[in-house]
């Protein structure tokens, strides 16, 4: 059994990104079929353009329409493909300096083994059939045959310049707890409510953490809470937002579990949102023993006690 | 300029790390170390910079959570990169420069392991026309590799006698995660993996953390009898795109390089993560072939994200306090294909006359 949990976590966003100028006319081209390469101040034909010259820093405005066909400067085979690249089954990538460029574009090129390729092969732009302005427009090299010539393709849409992208980035994780936030989630499996105390300041952390931040001294004892304690602060949620599970206005709460010297957010139900004041003591409401994981979520909500509320002076440090 | 020592380091190096990416519970250890080295506390120390990346926790404000190894009450004086622990030493040292400070620890961890390292490492590309096609930090290595297998500036025999050194030398080294040499010709015989590259052509995927201690003047001979003086600092950047610069080659490299003092350094630690590119280094810091490069083992025996340049700082620096060298020589690389270099030259006193 590994010492800690862990749980897959999956990141993603897409970024917008405005493109200039100078990738606008790139991108613009490639969605027209064809390829743009900027001339720097030393003559060279670069692709894709650079947005400032790299010997005068000067904007690029020269711009020169290329070959789909080219040339392999450099290549590496993949034999395993990571998500998002052009192929899910190996491929190679390849610098190929087009004709009629300087320099090297970097892209994929679709061949079936490392034995079909070599450095000086000729190859040609496997365009898609439906473009939209951003690199993937090509959908990789493929080999040019034997006399044969660039890529047929549409004639070209007279169409506004493109001005942005949208690249959507995904990233997956095995995300793990630490030991102290591992035993914390284990605990709460069994309906316990478990932190650690600091060995130097006395300090009871929940969830534990694996070091106390106020002296940097690792935690040890674990220490078990009532599932009782006292709102400290507190917001109303009136904003509907992506993913929201209960119907606003709504409470989220910092409760100090008594024992605790650190709070921890939760909801606060079976009150009118309004009503919910510092100092009110709650108590945690549990759902149905048959749905606990491990996981904060086994306890579905804090709800009022009924106590008179605490007095502030046995939360002030907690603010 | 403030004479500036290293006095302390402190390294956790492992294929995969069974806790939480934060690494907190790698860094209070580490810290600890460095207090036993210096014979500080925390409150000894002026400055704090880390070095680290959300992307590769997988969460936000990582750097956040792992202040707590620290403690911060009273607060501390922090600072962080979205670097290797190098960039954080060099900005550590700055501080110490403008006289507000006179120590600092720097450090720095990452769990490469949370991820698909080679894919997340896509992110630090040129997001217009690179990262759309989410090249790995192999395949980018491999283009390289080529460049210079093509130009016959270098063999797969002298990529191999690369590796065969590293692994054979990665056997003195606790934490290396790759080890045990061969020979030339076994590695030669072992199957492509991303064709040029065979396998121990590449640095294995590894998760760490380490800090280095810095001090200045009295501060660094009060806490170590042969304090490991940065004589020469310098960081240079070559331009992102693949296809603008001569890849067998590393203009930012020879231009750190030539902007420290390297004469008479005796030991090089190269932050080399492909075979390749310890060539590619050696041949632009003009290294003479009797200075030693990496005893450590190097990148190639492990390489964790955000500790391992610094990491080659700090074995460089080993070899000062020991007496074993007194002129040595600390690189640290970053972005694809050598795009960023650093260059730390640390020497003893008596290193620093010649």
């Amino acid at each position: 059994m590994p010492r800690t949990l862990s749980a897959p976590v999956t990141v993603a966003f897409d970024y917008t990104r405005s493109t200039g100028p100078v990738l606008g006319r790139f991108l613009s081209g490639l969605r027209d079929g064809v390829v743009v390469g900027g001339r720097t101040s030393e003559g060279k034909v670069v692709v894709p353009p650079p947005e400032f010259d790299p010997v005068t820093h000067a904007a690029t405005e020269e711009f020169v329409e290329v070959a789909d066909t080219g040339t392999v400067t450099s290549w590496t085979w993949v034999p395993e493909p990571v998500k998002g690249q052009p192929f899910d089954r190996p491929f190679a990538f390849a610098l190929v300096t087009l004709d009629g460029a300087d320099v090297p574009l970097l892209h994929a090129l679709d061949v079936a083994s490392p034995a079909e390729v070599e450095t000086g092969m000729r190859v040609r732009v496997r365009w898609r059939s439906e473009r939209k302005g951003d690199i993937t427009d090509i959908e990789c090299f493929e080999a040019l045959p034997e006399g044969g010539t660039g890529s047929t393709v549409q004639a070209r849409e007279t169409v506004d310049p493109v001005t942005g992208i949208v690249v959507p980035i995904e990233l997956d994780y095995l995300y793990a707890a630490s030991p102290e936030e591992s035993l914390f989630y284990t605990s709460l499996s069994e309906g316990k409510l478990v932190g650690q105390r600091c060995p130097s300041c006395g300090k009871v952390y929940i969830p534990p953490r694996s070091a106390c931040p106020a002296d940097g001294t690792p935690t040890s004892e674990e220490v078990e809470l009532p599932d009782t304690g006292t709102v400290t602060t507190f917001c109303i949620v009136n904003v509907p937002f992506l993913g929201q599970r209960i119907t606003p206005p709504y409470v989220s709460a910092y409760i100090l579990l008594d024992g605790a010297d650190i709070a921890f957010l939760h909801l606060i139900l079976d009150i009118p949102a309004e009503e919910v004041r510092m100092g009110m003591r709650v108590k945690a409401v549990w759902k149905p023993k048959d749905q606990w994981g491990t996981t904060i979520e086994n306890i579905d909500h804090f709800a009022p006690t009924g106590e008179p509320d605490a007095d502030y002076e046995t939360y002030r440090q907690h603010l | 300029m403030r004479d500036v020592a290293v006095v302390g380091f402190a390294q956790r190096q492992m294929k995969e790390f069974d806790g939480s990416p934060t690494c907190v519970e790698l860094l209070v250890p580490l810290f600890a170390e460095c207090y036993e080295q210096t014979g500080w506390t925390r409150r000894d120390v002026g400055f704090w910079c880390s070095g680290s990346s959300d992307y590769l926790a997988g969460r936000s404000f990582s750097f956040v959570q792992a202040v707590d190894a620290i403690g911060v009450i009273p607060p501390v004086n922090e600072s962080h990169v979205e670097m290797d622990l190098a960039w954080a030493m060099y900005e550590a040292w700055l501080k110490i420069q403008t006289g507000e400070v006179d120590t600092a620890v720097v450090y720095a961890f990452g769990k490469s392991s949370a991820g698909v390292l080679r894919r997340t490492l896509s992110l630090q590309l040129e997001p217009y026309t690179m990262t759309p096609l989410w090249p790995d930090t192999v395949s980018l290595a491999g283009l390289q590799a080529r460049a210079g297998l093509d130009a016959g500036l270098w063999d797969e025999r002298a990529m191999a006698e690369v590796a065969n050194r590293s692994l054979t030398d990665a056997e003195k080294n606790e934490y290396a995660v790759r080890k045990g040499g061969s020979s030339v010709e076994e590695l030669l015989a072992r199957p492509m993996y991303a064709d040029p590259l065979r396998k121990h052509d590449c640095a294995p995927v590894s998760d760490g953390a380490a800090a280095l201690v810095l001090a200045a003047g009295d501060k660094a001979r009060e806490v170590c009898e042969r304090p490991a003086w940065i004589r020469s600092l310098a960081h240079y950047i070559d331009p992102m795109s693949m296809g603008t610069r001569d890849l067998t080659h590393s203009p930012s490299a020879q231009r750190a390089g030539a902007a420290c003092d390297l004469d008479g350094v005796e030991v090089a630690e190269l932050h080399a993560p492909f075979s390749h590119q310890e060539l590619i280094l050696r041949s632009e810091l003009g290294l003479a072939d009797d200075v030693r490069i990496n005893p450590s083992g190097g990148a190639l025996a492990s390489n964790p994200m955000f500790s391992a340049g610094g990491i080659r700082i700090g074995e460089a620096a080993k070899q000062v306090w020991s007496g074993e060298s007194s002129k040595v020589l600390g690189h640290a690389t970053s972005g694809p294909a050598l795009q960023q270099n650093l260059v730390c030259v640390l020497a003893s006193d008596k290193g620093s006359e010649s």
